[in-house]
């Protein structure tokens, strides 16, 4: 008895790897609820189909332990018992058909179990029908445009995080990279049909706390739902690597009340008009510029630089550059429909008239360039094919 | 086989064999057509890959310390990722196998050599010209290839030169890999020594022999995918591009059919190191055989019907999700199947803790996790949360590195006896074992906490929220990269010298290598062995 005691303890170094395992794979089962910091599980859920989600991925965790302690314990038993310092000698078995039958059908018993549950969410998720409001979502190297179809309602959203954050100039706020100019709004309580597409490359659509991702691919239409049952404000990143700024594309989503989502469409819509009605003006350089820079700091500095010089051998530089110094129409014409298998996308379908004015107006006079050219809104509507 | 060369046969024993007429220096390793020679120039090729991708691994631990932009610019950091995983897939892990195959199935099976010398010898050379061309594209305007290994279209179109030269270099290792294989093949199916039928056949011999038929199947689908990208960029094609017509998403149909069946070329072979170690340590022969084999080969076939598991994202249809959903959790039945049968083999054995055993041990336990979190990421719902998230990270390192590269590891302690006639340094070895697997632990381990949580792979910054995992698993990393230098230190002193092996240096090893010499002679089974 005594000899065998020394053994176990021999036999430490390895039970103490099983140990670690089983202790890291228990610490991930616990159902913690997701806090701020040190979150070991998915996030509260804030959609039914979320929730659906959580409870199946605890059950297959808890599986997966019973499948765990049952292969293991028996191992490492062999490990501690069977050892040849402890004068085990070898038993010449090695086969048991019966043995091979009962741990293939258990494991086949148990797939069925899981797949269950798996199979009937995955249906209720793919149900898209009956929603009471559609939002198209589209994708575009580094930003999400929505449009809230039959509503008149279009923007883009872009990440407010500041540069001086990210390179560390400047202390890192609370929502560090989850941050929006303009987050999608939706009401409570109601189900949001997202349809997405993308303009460029392919990009993905993803909120942790709805259960929802979903691939923006150019030239398809695809679908997914959530119904958002708390207002709240809830944080999601683009998901499938898209370029250079993959890591700088998030998505925030406030859910709000009805008639606070109400107020908000009227108040997107005022606002449309008010844009519309200074497109029809001829403004000054000084204008223009003032506006240019905005628009080119929020849709051409990640690959044109701030300093207009570009990235060389990825992103050509503009100060200096020979269209932009010269070639005004070809200008015009390289920002409306961009320029064919390179990131240098096709901004006609993203920006009005008078945002593509100001931003070439700002590029033929920003850094070294100062040609004193002038391009109106007009201008840009004159060369839209 | 006339007199004469069985006379000379007969000579090749101690040092006879140093009369071979191959030239010296480095023309005898560009000309040979020596399958033990081949064998070590793809262990050394794959070992010096191993070290340059785990560099770039180190530099994108290193930014991934803490959030915020600190060391490299967000379109390097896409590079690194991108060519770390292409560069440990294509450079270390594959050529690392294949270098096992051309050591092992030729001295497993009593064959003289491989059944195509010169063959081999080209499947070789060809690495180093694909390797370079991977490591020279970081250095042409625009970078390396950044939109990930798998290259999805449109991203991968939208790059530069590098992007034509890796398209070039997968074309370069895919030709490599499919001569390999059919050189596996031919070697197994004809070359087995007298008595040695199929079914007795050393179980890394059948992986090899199933993985090889994958090579075949698959290495040319990948060939026509990249072909396609190739077009695409520049002889105006539009298979990808919606503009012209075009699908992406069919690109990832195409990769996928290529891309899960590479994952099992990636572990058979090492289900085939394990399961010889194993018995060799416990002293007793390998429990179930039988179903051993046909679990190898369900898995094989079933590569083949599970690819879109890899694309639940991309809005399939739910009976699309449901059928990919059913067919990926088949495969956990033959891969327990597996697990049991290594548990059984242990169970009542006479075991002892040698390194290659103990990193045997590890692959079991650790393997088995990287198949529960498979098998979580199977089911469709739950993969939607997970997919592209640091979750995935954490699964496919567990069945990626502590699956095929430990197990290599293993297997290099394993066999460097029989390679060198030295045995290694057992304390040094030990001490590199324990090391790279608990450093493997803390690094990967809580990815799968930052993938739960929603953070998504391939970003150069992130949240705060992901700052105290983030930080461990640099941590653990750095350790990681740190323990191989001692492993590359423990290959070299055995290689330069240490205790004479013998013959058969582990008690319960009985395949037919164990029945040469250590060195083996250069030409080995001149007169094939006869087995029982």
């Amino acid at each position: 008895m005594s000899a065998k005691t020394i053994e176990i303890a021999k036999g430490i170094p390895l039970r103490k790897l099983g140990l670690t395992v089983l202790l890291l794979l228990s610490a991930l089962i616990l159902p913690l609820p997701a806090s701020a910091e040190y979150a070991l599980n998915l996030p509260v859920p804030a959609t039914a189909v979320a929730q659906d989600i959580y409870d199946l991925h605890n059950l297959i965790l808890w599986i997966c332990l019973g499948i765990f302690v049952a292969v293991f314990v028996p191992m490492f038993v062999a490990l501690i018992w069977h050892r040849k310092s402890a004068g085990h000698q070898a038993a010449k078995f090695h086969d048991n058909l019966k043995l091979e039958i009962v741990w293939t059908i258990i494991p086949v018993l148990i797939l069925i179990g899981m797949a269950w549950p798996a199979t009937t969410l995955v249906l209720s998720m793919k149900d898209t029908s009956k929603s009471d409001l559609t939002i198209k979502v589209t994708g575009h190297q580094w930003k999400w445009e929505y449009e809230y179809l039959g509503e008149d309602i279009r923007f883009i959203s872009n990440s407010s995080t500041s540069k001086d954050q990210i390179a560390g100039a400047e202390p890192k706020g609370a929502n560090y990279l989850l941050e929006v100019d303009r987050p999608m709004v939706v009401p409570a309580g109601q189900k949001v049909r997202l349809i997405t597409t993308a303009s460029d490359v392919i990009h993905a659509w993803w909120i942790p706390e709805f259960g929802v991702k979903q691939d923006a691919i150019p030239g398809f239409i695809r679908d997914t739902w959530f119904k958002a049952d708390k207002p709240g404000t809830y944080r999601g990143q683009c998901a499938e690597l898209c370029g250079v700024n993959h890591g700088f594309m998030p998505i925030v989503v406030e859910v709000v009340p009805p008639e606070q989502f109400a107020a908000w469409k009227n108040e997107q819509k005022a606002k449309a008009a008010a844009t519309a009605a200074i497109a029809g003006k001829t403004l000054s350089l000084a204008e223009l510029n003032k506006m240019g820079e905005k628009v080119y700091t929020d849709y051409c500095a990640a690959c044109h630089q701030p300093t207009g010089k570009g990235i060389p051998g990825a992103f050509p530089g503009l100060d200096g550059s020979k269209m932009v110094k010269e070639d005004k129409a070809g200008h015009i014409d390289m920002v409306l429909n961009g320029k064919a298998n390179t990131a240098m996308a096709a901004f006609g379908k993203q920006l009005s008239d008078l945002d593509l004015a100001a931003v070439v107006t700002y590029e033929r006079n920003a850094w070294n360039n100062k040609t004193g050219d002038v391009v109106q809104a007009a201008d840009i509507a004159a060369r839209r094919r | 086989m006339n007199t004469a060369n069985l006379n000379s046969a007969a000579d090749h024993h101690g040092h006879a064999d140093d009369h071979h007429h191959a030239p010296a220096g480095i023309m005898r390793w560009l000309t040979s057509t020596n399958h033990k020679d081949i064998g070590t120039l793809y262990l050394w090729f794959s070992l010096f890959m191993f070290f340059f991708a785990g560099a770039l691994a180190m530099v994108i631990r290193a930014e991934l310390f803490q959030p915020g932009l600190q060391l490299v610019q967000p379109d390097f950091f896409n590079q690194l990722s991108t060519m770390h995983g292409l560069i440990m897939i294509f450079g270390a892990i594959m050529p690392a196998l294949v270098g096992f195959a051309n050591w092992m199935v030729p001295l497993m099976v009593g064959a003289p050599d491989m059944a195509f010398p010169r063959l081999n010898n080209w499947s070789f050379w060809l690495l180093p010209a694909a390797g370079i061309l991977l490591i020279a594209s970081f250095f042409v305007p625009g970078g390396a290839i950044a939109g990930g290994w798998t290259m999805y279209p449109p991203l991968f179109i939208q790059g530069g030169i590098s992007h034509d030269m890796t398209i070039l270099s997968v074309h370069i290792l895919g030709i490599s890999s499919i001569m390999g294989a059919i050189n596996i093949i031919v070697t197994i199916l004809n070359l087995r020594a007298p008595g040695m039928t199929l079914m007795k056949m050393p179980l890394f011999v059948w992986t090899w022999l199933i993985t090889a038929f994958l090579l075949v199947a698959v290495m040319p689908v990948l060939a026509t995918a990249i072909t396609m990208l190739l077009t695409d960029r520049h002889f105006g094609t539009h298979f990808f591009d919606a503009a012209g017509g075009g699908d992406a998403v069919m690109f990832q149909h195409i990769f996928w059919f290529f891309g899960h069946p590479e994952v099992y070329i990636m572990i058979l072979p090492a289900f085939g190191i394990v399961s010889t170690i194993i018995p060799a340590f416990a002293r007793k022969p390998l429990f179930g055989y039988v179903s051993m084999v046909y679990a190898v080969a369900s898995i094989a076939f079933l590569s083949f019907i599970v690819w879109a598991h890899h694309m639940f994202t991309t809005g399939m249809p739910a009976a699309g999700q449901l059928l990919f959903m059913y067919t990926t959790m088949l495969i956990a039945i033959p891969t327990g199947v597996k697990v049991f049968n290594w548990v059984a083999t242990l169970w009542r054995g006479s075991i002892t803790f040698e390194t290659p055993m103990l990193f045997s041990l590890a692959f079991v336990c650790l393997f088995t996790i990287g198949g529960f979190s498979g098998m979580v990421l199977a089911l469709v719902p739950v993969d939607i949360q997970l997919q592209d998230t640091y979750y995935v990270v954490a699964h496919f390192h567990y069945v990626l590195f502590s699956g095929s590269a430990m197990s290599i590891m293993g297997g290099v302690y394993y066999w460097l006896p029989k390679w060198t006639g030295h045995m290694y340094d057992e304390k040094l070895g030990k001490i590199h074992f324990w090391l790279t697997a608990i450093a493997f632990n803390i690094t990967f381990f809580p990815m799968h906490f930052l993938g739960l949580a929603g953070m998504p792979r391939r970003i150069p910054d992130y949240s705060l929220q992901f700052a105290d995992f983030n930080m461990i698993a640099s941590l653990g990393g750095f350790l990681l990269g740190l323990s191989q230098l001692l492993f590359l230190y423990v290959v070299v002193k055995c290689v330069r010298g240490g205790a004479p092996a013998g013959n058969q240096p582990w008690e319960g090893a009985d395949t037919l290598e164990w029945t040469l010499a250590s060195p083996p002679p250069y030409h080995s089974f001149v007169t094939p062995p006869v087995v029982k």
